[in-house]
């Protein structure tokens, strides 16, 4: 069974005036379906304003659809007493690692939510244990999270998800607010957690290099998905993609504009190791 | 600057006096500040400095640390100090036109001088060897019976664990907004105390609109991290009484009595 389906889903932002009349309705979300199968890593692309985050609000049942449904295994999120399961199978890591971190120290912050699960203490501390351990933050246990860098506080944002053992992370923009590094962390972190805890992973994000290890990618603008594939078949349409806001890989552009001018090469080149093996069987020839 | 300020704080260590049960350590400060205010003799003051200095050494938090929290309060103690030294009636011994200073004057201003500082000391002694949420939890925990008279214990502890726990961060952004309106201008430092208070506005809107901001996030990270109040909750952490407990317990009844005693007997005894 499908980890996660979507159905004709709208939403919208509906903004009124003093006296409560309509005065615009915004539609973040217009009848988008897709499924997303169980141990998949799936990747959103969207510019500012296309949707992917209150999409991502709605599989944790933190928004409700006007119309259509949202299912979390099986659960429909409309539902008042699917609130709390849904809520434990799919985490949700948000944006600001300062602002989803409740305790001062980091094993304090990831026993969070298995204590409002009502899990007993000694499996508390063995879950915590083993959440710190698979995002390789041990060590840091009983630092403050105030003391960490960016990178390390939205790990720990993840282990944090992860003691709630879910079967899905959803994941708003995760790396938004980090540097470079990071990034690269967070983003090694979660696949790492797809591969070998098999959780799916649904990563919300507007940076290009994240995706090209996802399952498949969905790209949204304006509360549709435009396009949706894996991530070579998406980037070998580099024109589609500039016109949704978005940028392609720096050495996807290049290998692009090489085969417009002439050089031939293949479609959908996603790291610096293919172009340069493409170019290699070029001369070679 | 701003970061300075260290009350409230927590500061990892392993002491003795961070692994104790934080109802102690609550009940404890309690009774330390009671007992501030049950003698008036200088052996008091002794006996209280004693004390003081032997609990801030058993916690192994660096004194300059804590010293630099102190320069927060400097102001209200020179303010409380100021209205002691002129406004108690005594004898005069020093007089200049209408600033007068009396014995009085001048032994009270000192004495609650040091008191407030023992007082500040004390209690955020408490704040440092305590994570905020063991502090939380001794608090719930010892204001449990509370609950039958319907307050929510409970939603006041969260609250107090999570203002605590932006302390710093708020004062960190503080930091910032300041210094970026400092660069487009802005002025704190110079001028009458109106012009300095109205300068404060461009730096308060921003910080509310920032802090309410957070709030809103914060609240959505806890409920997609299934925070659905105060029952049905475990604890990682549960409060247990233990030997070591008891033992500090005890000295802290042993102090109060020796400073109650003192504050009767103290004026016969030399």
């Amino acid at each position: 069974m499908e980890m996660i389906k979507v159905k004709d889903l709208s939403f919208e932002y509906i903004r009124r005036d003093e006296d409560g009349n309509v005065e615009s309705i915004n539609k973040a979300i217009d009848s988008i379906s897709l499924e997303v199968n169980k141990g998949d890593f799936i990747a959103v692309l969207g510019a500012n304003g296309s949707g992917k985050s209150t999409l991502a609000k709605h599989i944790n049942a933190i928004l409700y659809p006007t119309e259509g449904g949202v299912w979390v295994n099986g659960l429909n999120t409309a539902e008042d007493r699917n609130l709390w399961e849904i809520r434990q199978t799919a985490g949700m890591v948000f944006q600001n690692p300062d602002n989803q971190i409740i305790a001062t120290v980091v094993e304090e912050d990831v026993g969070f939510g298995p204590e409002n699960l009502g899990v007993p203490t000694e499996e508390i501390w063995e879950r915590v244990e083993q959440s710190l351990e698979a995002v390789g933050m041990l060590e840091f246990r009983n630092s403050s999270p105030n003391k960490l860098s960016g990178g390390q506080k939205q790990r720990v944002a993840i282990a944090g998800i992860m003691a709630m053992k879910p079967q899905c992370i959803v994941l708003d923009e995760p790396t938004a607010m980090l540097d470079p590094n990071g990034r690269k962390e967070v983003i090694a972190t979660v696949r790492e957690l797809n591969r070998r805890e098999n959780v799916t992973v649904i990563l919300i994000t507007h940076h290009m290099d994240e995706v090209i290890h996802a399952d498949k990618v969905f790209v949204m603008e304006r509360g549709r998905v435009m396009m949706e594939g894996t991530p070579r078949e998406i980037f070998s349409r580099v024109d589609e993609i500039k016109k949704y806001r978005l940028d392609v890989p720096q050495v996807t552009e290049l290998a692009y504009e090489l085969k417009k001018a002439g050089v031939d090469l293949p479609d959908g080149i996603l790291t610096v190791e293919e172009l340069v093996e493409a170019i290699k069987r070029i001369k070679s020839r | 600057m701003i970061r300075d300020i260290t009350i409230g704080q927590y500061y990892p260590s392993n002491s003795v006096l961070h692994r104790l049960d934080p109802r102690v350590k609550l009940i404890g400060t309690f009774i330390f500040i009671v007992s501030l205010f049950m003698f008036n003799t200088l052996y008091g003051y002794i006996v209280v400095a004693l004390f003081l200095g032997a609990v801030i050494k058993l916690s192994k938090v660096p004194f300059r640390f804590i010293a630099r929290g102190m320069k927060a309060i400097v102001v209200l103690m020179l303010f409380m100090m100021f209205f002691n030294l002129f406004f108690t009636p005594g004898n005069t011994i020093f007089e200049l036109w209408i600033i007068k200073v009396t014995d009085n004057g001048l032994r009270q201003a000192v004495f609650m001088g040091i008191r407030l500082i023992f007082l500040i000391l004390g209690s955020s002694l408490m704040t440092f060897t305590t994570t905020p949420n063991q502090l939380t939890d001794g608090l719930e925990k010892i204001m449990r019976p509370l609950n039958h008279i319907k307050v929510p214990v409970h939603e006041i502890s969260m609250m107090m664990s999570i203002a605590l726990r932006f302390i710093p961060i708020l004062l960190e952004e503080t930091d910032k907004i300041m210094k970026a309106q400092m660069a487009r201008g802005a002025d704190f430092e110079s001028g009458g105390v109106l012009k300095r208070a109205k300068s404060l506005i461009p730096l308060l809107v921003p910080l509310f609109v920032s802090a309410f901001r957070r709030a809103n996030d914060l609240a959505m990270a806890m409920e997609a991290r299934c925070y659905r109040g105060g029952d049905g909750r475990t604890k990682m952490k549960p409060l247990r009484y233990q030997g070591k407990d008891y033992a500090a317990y005890a000295c802290v009844l042993v102090y109060f009595a020796a400073v109650i005693a003192l504050g009767i007997f103290g004026d016969q005894l030399f």
